[in-house]
Formats: structure tokens, sequence, C-alpha cells
């Protein structure tokens, strides 16, 4: 014990003797966590539109005021030909081309159909199909209008009516900063928590100091206690800013309990650790052992449920999901967060990540034996 | 060193020449006598590529679902049978118990819950008019309003095929083109952007552990006393982590296009050449980190911790930078994968020329320079 304790000061006067690193550890997260949710928004909205109108007739006017008048589209302006309006989408001016054909007005009255062009950039296929498919559900709408003026449409129809109505749950102002923060949090523990134990021991091993500690009466365990305790109760730190910084700078105060939050990042923080303290054992130089971090990173980021829904990708992708440890302790952040979930329903969360932490750390463990 | 015979009189071009390439294939053997990490540098591109060219989509497709209906009929059975067969939703949890979806909910087991009024295809035929609410999980709002969009449209098609549409008089059709992506593919937005952060981090991380490396080793001491300028130094420096980048540019353009058939529409030559101009300011950038830190852990934590979560963010192929507050709009412009992501995308997949790329190489450039600067600078510094 005593010795164990040795070694834990060692390890904090080894991490905080580099000021650089501190403030890698709890400046850099802080930092990020103020300013990256205000950029996280991915609702599809601001799309801009350029009309291409050949008839200039009321009808034409009163449609495209229609369209700007909605929350969704923008006007970038008129183009005379459909050719000048695709440069506007070249240049990223415009999402939307909306050409109104000669005679619009006219063939809507006596043809009693008209038909509208709509050119979508779809480079971007979620914002070019959403986006058609609002300006089509607005055209729709207009239509309807302009119906009601001409045929006189009984307002009570006897067709059947199914009278849809709604309303979003948990989150009912559509905050996104209340859904991006937790994840963003998780994210940068992620990083603080495993990558800095795998470059610490990385590090002995590569400036042979780890030769010294093996030869002294350190046990195995010790050791290895040692380098994970440190970065735990770090990861708690960083946790806590993280919190705070939540409700101080969002205002985002959790519905469920703190406790069930940190209960869960403890045993989080136990499997990345030993995520960690694994890859230590295989990277021989901190550069090797950071090229993995990196490829793990992104994998974790843009695998984990952050931004992308896991449900769908294909089949093979979200086994890899599964896999993935980060996508838990997203989900039981924001299911804490802003349903206010409890514990009995994180328990499979609880279940699957206790299980990746023994996994990780027990498969560490062999395999430092047999390396060093 | 053997090139200390030349030190009283000051270098000759041919000389400095020469040590130039001395220097240059000096650090490709410590890059080949690493495999490991060379094997990690090249494999790792093709595997992201892979991985997230395929995996990543921001449609929102196959979300869970329930329904709530206390008195099943005829009607509510057809329209969850529709919504099941749909390839938005799939079907998690019929109850009649509201208790126990909203522990579906809080569980995360569904994300839209349809609820029927009770007596539904009696109200439906006899009244006309039918209730139903769709109660949408918004944790996250995009997937919210998307799916109750989805559902929506799904019950009026429904309410159309089942009632009958009279021909309505004033029609007014809308014909729908998608451009440059007809299938709406999510790899054309992603590889794209995958590409930039990749050959971004990649060749930072490379850069930024080369001088640090040097420093923590005190081999610096011995590369000081070479007669070699500053700027040549650091130039040999960054040559070979040029040419491997650029391989890796090779191998993602070749398996974005063979595996997932995206299309090269502009020309390749410009293609590569922009490649080559970002992976210079990559590198730039890491000459920088490495000159301003004196640990490698520094050095990495910087490129790593620093660089991933702003470039995925900011860069625009993830969250469109027109839907941020303006402070943070201004800000994206440091970065530079968000560039590069234009520019890729306007060679690669909208088949533009260099007139619709040329602002922002200029930008890319100039990014270049102010990092080489910076990295000079401070390199002289250490010397005196």
């Amino acid at each position: 014990m005593r010795k164990l304790i040795f070694l834990l000061i060692k390890e904090f006067q080894q991490i905080f003797r580099n000021p650089a690193i501190i403030r890698i550890i709890f400046v850099m997260p802080a930092v990020q966590l103020l300013v990256l949710p205000l950029a996280a928004d991915y609702e599809v909205k601001n799309v801009y539109v350029t009309v291409v109108d050949h008839d200039h007739s009321d009808y034409s006017r009163q449609l495209i005021e229609h369209i700007r008048s909605s929350n969704y589209f923008l006007l970038t302006g008129y183009a005379d030909s459909y050719q000048a309006a695709l440069k506007d989408v070249e240049d990223d001016r415009s999402d939307i081309i909306l050409e109104i054909p000669d005679g619009f007005e006219r063939d809507l009255v006596r043809d009693d159909e008209v038909t509208l062009n709509l050119s979508a950039n779809a480079v971007n296929g979620a914002k070019g199909g959403i986006g058609a498919a609002y300006a089509a559900s607005l055209i729709r709408q207009f239509n309807n209008e302009i119906r009601m003026d001409w045929a006189q449409l009984p307002r009570y129809s006897p067709i059947a009516m199914i009278e849809v109505t709604g309303s979003n749950w948990f989150n009912p102002d559509m905050d996104y900063a209340l859904f991006m923060v937790p994840g963003i949090l998780v994210i940068l523990l992620t990083m603080v928590g495993s990558f800095l134990t795998s470059i610490n021991i990385v590090y002995e091993k590569e400036t042979g100091t780890i030769e010294q500690i093996n030869v002294s009466p350190i046990r195995k365990y010790q050791f290895i206690l040692g380098k994970l305790i440190p970065f735990w109760l770090i990861g708690f730190v960083v946790l806590t800013i993280g919190l705070a910084i939540a409700r101080l700078a969002y205002g985002i105060i959790p519905e469920g309990s703190f406790g069930l939050i940190y209960l869960f990042a403890a045993v989080y923080l136990l499997a990345f650790l030993g995520i960690g303290l694994l890859l230590s054992t295989y990277a021989e130089t901190q550069q090797q052992a950071m090229f993995i971090a990196f490829f793990l990173m992104m994998v974790f980021i843009l695998m984990g449920g952050l931004y992308t829904s896991i449900d769908s990708m294909p089949e093979w992708a979200q086994v890899i999901a599964r896999l993935n440890p980060v996508s838990y302790f997203i989900e039981v952040m924001r299911m804490v967060v802003m349903k206010g979930s409890t514990i009995a329903d994180t328990g499979r969360h609880f279940a699957i990540i206790g299980g990746m932490a023994v996994f990780f750390n027990v498969w560490a463990i062999v395999n430092y034996r047999k390396r060093i | 060193m053997r090139c200390s015979a030349s030190w009283p009189e000051a270098p000759s071009e041919v000389n400095n020449m020469k040590q130039f390439r001395t220097f240059v294939y000096k650090e490709f053997l410590h890059i080949i006598r690493d495999p490991k990490s060379l094997l990690i540098i090249m494999a790792l591109p093709i595997v992201q590529i892979i991985i997230f060219g395929f995996a990543l989509t921001n449609e929102i497709k196959n979300a869970d679902i329930g329904i709530l209906v206390t008195e099943p009929d005829e009607a509510t059975r057809q329209l969850t049978e529709r919504l099941d067969a749909s390839r938005y939703f799939n079907l998690a949890l019929v109850t009649d118990d509201m208790a126990e979806a909203e522990q579906a909910f809080r569980r995360d087991k569904i994300k839209l819950l349809v609820v029927f009024e009770p007596d539904f295809a009696h109200k439906l035929e006899h009244e006309h008019v039918a209730g139903l609410q769709l109660l949408a999980d918004a944790t996250d709002p995009n997937t919210a309003t998307t799916l109750r969009n989805y559902a929506g449209a799904i019950i009026q098609d429904y309410q159309q095929e089942v009632w009958g549409e009279q021909v309505l008089p004033n029609r007014m059709e809308v014909e729908t083109h998608m451009l440059y992506n007809p299938q709406l593919i999510g790899a054309y937005n992603f590889v794209p952007g995958v590409m930039g952060m990749i050959m971004l981090l990649i060749s930072a991380m490379m850069t930024s552990i080369a001088i640090v490396r040097e420093k923590e080793l005190n081999t610096m001491e011995v590369i000081l006393a070479s007669p070699l300028k500053p700027f040549l130094l650091i130039t040999s420096k960054a040559v070979p982590y040029v040419v491997l980048s650029l391989v890796n540019v090779s191998t993602i353009l070749l398996i974005s296009t063979t595996l997932l058939d995206l299309p090269i529409r502009g020309s390749l030559l410009l293609i590569y050449a922009e490649s080559f101009l970002f992976i210079s300011t990559a590198i730039s950038l890491g000459l920088m980190i490495s000159n301003i830190t004196d640990k490698q852990q520094t050095a990495l934590f910087i490129s790593l911790m620093g660089l991933l979560l702003p470039t995925l963010i900011l860069s625009g192929f993830m969250f469109p930078i027109e839907n941020m507050p303006k402070p943070m709009q201004v800000l994206s412009n440091i970065v530079p994968t968000k560039w590069f992501f234009i520019i890729i995308k306007n060679l690669m997949i909208k088949g533009l020329g260099w007139e619709s790329v040329w602002k922002q190489s200029l930008i890319l450039l100039g990014m270049t320079f102010f990092f080489l600067a910076v990295s000079v600078r401070t390199f002289k510094r250490r010397l005196a």
C-alpha cells in the first residue's frame, strides 16, 4: 500500500511537472466545450433559393413570396436563365433553383395543370433531399390556396381526414446545445482519459525508465494501478469542469441525478483506461500510440451517434457502433440529462460498459506481463 | 558531421544542395527504420475512408417507433403496417399503456410514438375526422422533425389511397432534380470531408513529432551545428512527409472511385495539385507546432486534441456553416479543412474547374506561408 502511495505521488509529480500538459488536460477541453456546441447545428434550415421566373405573373410573384416568407428559405436572388442560376449553385451561394415556366399562370388556370422545376444541390444528400421536399410541400400549400380561390372547394370536404397533431418531447424548444453539449463532453473526457495513459506509459518505455521500475520491488499490479488511478481522478475533474460549463454557459441542468452520471463515468473511465493501457502494451513509440489513438478516436467519434444516427448505418457498421464504448456513454448522458432516466433505465448500458472495462483491463494486464 | 570541412567559409550553393539532399535522406531513414509507424500511417487512411464512406450518412432510416392504441381496428392495423413497411421506420413497440410508452422513451427504445385515438376507424368512417398524435423524442431535434414529417407523409398517402383522391383542378406539379448526386449518397459529402481531416491530422501529427523528437533526444544540437540554413533544414524535414501524404492521397482517391463509386468529374491533375497545396499547409502547421513545443507528448496532444474536434465540427461537412452563429462562421475561416473541403467538393463532385477554387487555394497558400514564417522565426530564436 505504501509503495502504491509513493508511486501515485511520483505519477502526479510527473504529470504536473509539465505545465503544457496541464493546460491541455484542463483548459483545452473547457475551451472546446464552450465554443464548439455553438457550431454544431445540422438542422436543415437557411436553404438558399435562386428563382428563375420566366412568367413574371401575379401568381409567380405570389408563389415566390410564399416560399420566401417561410422560415426555411432565403432568397439568393433572381436569375434570367437556368444557366445563370446554376452558377449560383456552383459557387455555393444557392442550394435550390426554382424554375417557373413561361405561361405558368395561364396554364394553371386554363389547362388545370402546370409543371414547376426544382433543382437541388445534392452533394450533401440530406440537405438537398429535405430542402427540396420542404419546397415541394410549400408549393403544394400555395396550390391549395389558389384552388380555394378558384374552385370554392367546400371547406368541410366529404373526404375522411386523419387529423395529425404532434409534439416534441424532452426538448420542446428544439435546442441543439442540449443535444450536443453532453455528447461533446463525453468525447473530450474520452480523449483525456485514455490517451494520456497510453502516452504516459509509452513515454517510460521510450526513455527506458520502465526498465528501472521493472527491476525495482514494485509489483506489476502496483505499477498499473499507479498509472491508472491518477488519470481516473483527472477524468472526474474534467467531467466536473464540463458539467459546470454546461450549467453556467448553456444552462443545462440534468433532469436525472448527478450521482448516476458520475457512477457511469467511473465505470466508463475504467474501460477507457483499460483501452489506453492495452494500447501502450502494443505501441513502441509515442508516435505509434498517438496514431492508433487518432484512428480509434475518429472511429469512436464518427460512429458514436454524436451526430450521425446509428440506426441509419448499414448492419456491419451498426455492429462496430455497438462495440464502441463512446456510443453508450453519449446515450446515457443524453438519457440522464434530458429524459431523467434512472439507474434502472440504464442497466443495460452499465452491464455492457462494465463488461468492457473488465475485458480490456484483463487483456491489457495479460499482454503487459508478456511484453515487458 | 562530415560537412564540417566547409565550416570556415560560407557554404556554396552546390554544397547547400548536397547537404539538403543528405538531410532529406536522413529523414527518410528515420521513417523507414520504424516500419510499424509507417504501416499505421499508410493503412490508417484506407481503413478510415472505407468505414466512413460506407457507414456515415445523415439520412435517417430504420428509426424505432412505438404505437399506442387502446382499441385496435382495421384502420389502425393498416396504418401500423404501412409505417412498419417503410424504410424509415421499424416497429419496436405496440402497447395500450402510456406508462409503458414513456418508459420506452426513457430507455431509448423508441424515437417516435404514434397515438391513435379510441374508436379510430369508426370515427374516420362516420365522422370523417379521426385524431392521431405523433410524439417525437426531440433529444435530437433534427431527427424529431424529420421523423414527424416522414410519418405525416405516410399517413397522408394512406388517407388518399384508401379514401380516394378526386381529380383536383389547377394542379401544380413539381419536377425535382437532384444535382450532382441524384441518389443522395452520403459518401459524396462525407468522403471529401473525411479526406481533408485525415490528411490534415496525419500530416500535422507526423511532422510535429519530427523536430520535437530531435529536441527530446538531444540530437538537435548536432543538427544545429550543421551549416544548413534554417529554412532548408525545416524543408528537409518536411519533404519525406509530403511524399508519404501524396501516396496517401492516391490510395484515398483510388478507394473512393473503385469501392465507393465516387465520381472524379473535374481534372485529376488539379485535384493532385490542390492536395499538394493542402498537404503543405498541414505539414507547415505540424512544423509550427513542433517548433513551439519541447516535448513529443505536448506536440502530439496539441495536434490531436487541439485539431481533431475543431476541424471536425468547423469544416462544414458535418454541420453546415451557414447554420452557425456569426462569430463561429468567422472562426471557421481559420480551419484549413474548410477550404480543402470546398475545393475537393467543387473539383470531384461538381466537376468545376480552377475558376471555382482559386480563392480557396489562395487562402490555403497564405496559411502555409504564415505557418512556415512562424516556424522559421521560432527556429531562429532557438539558434541564438
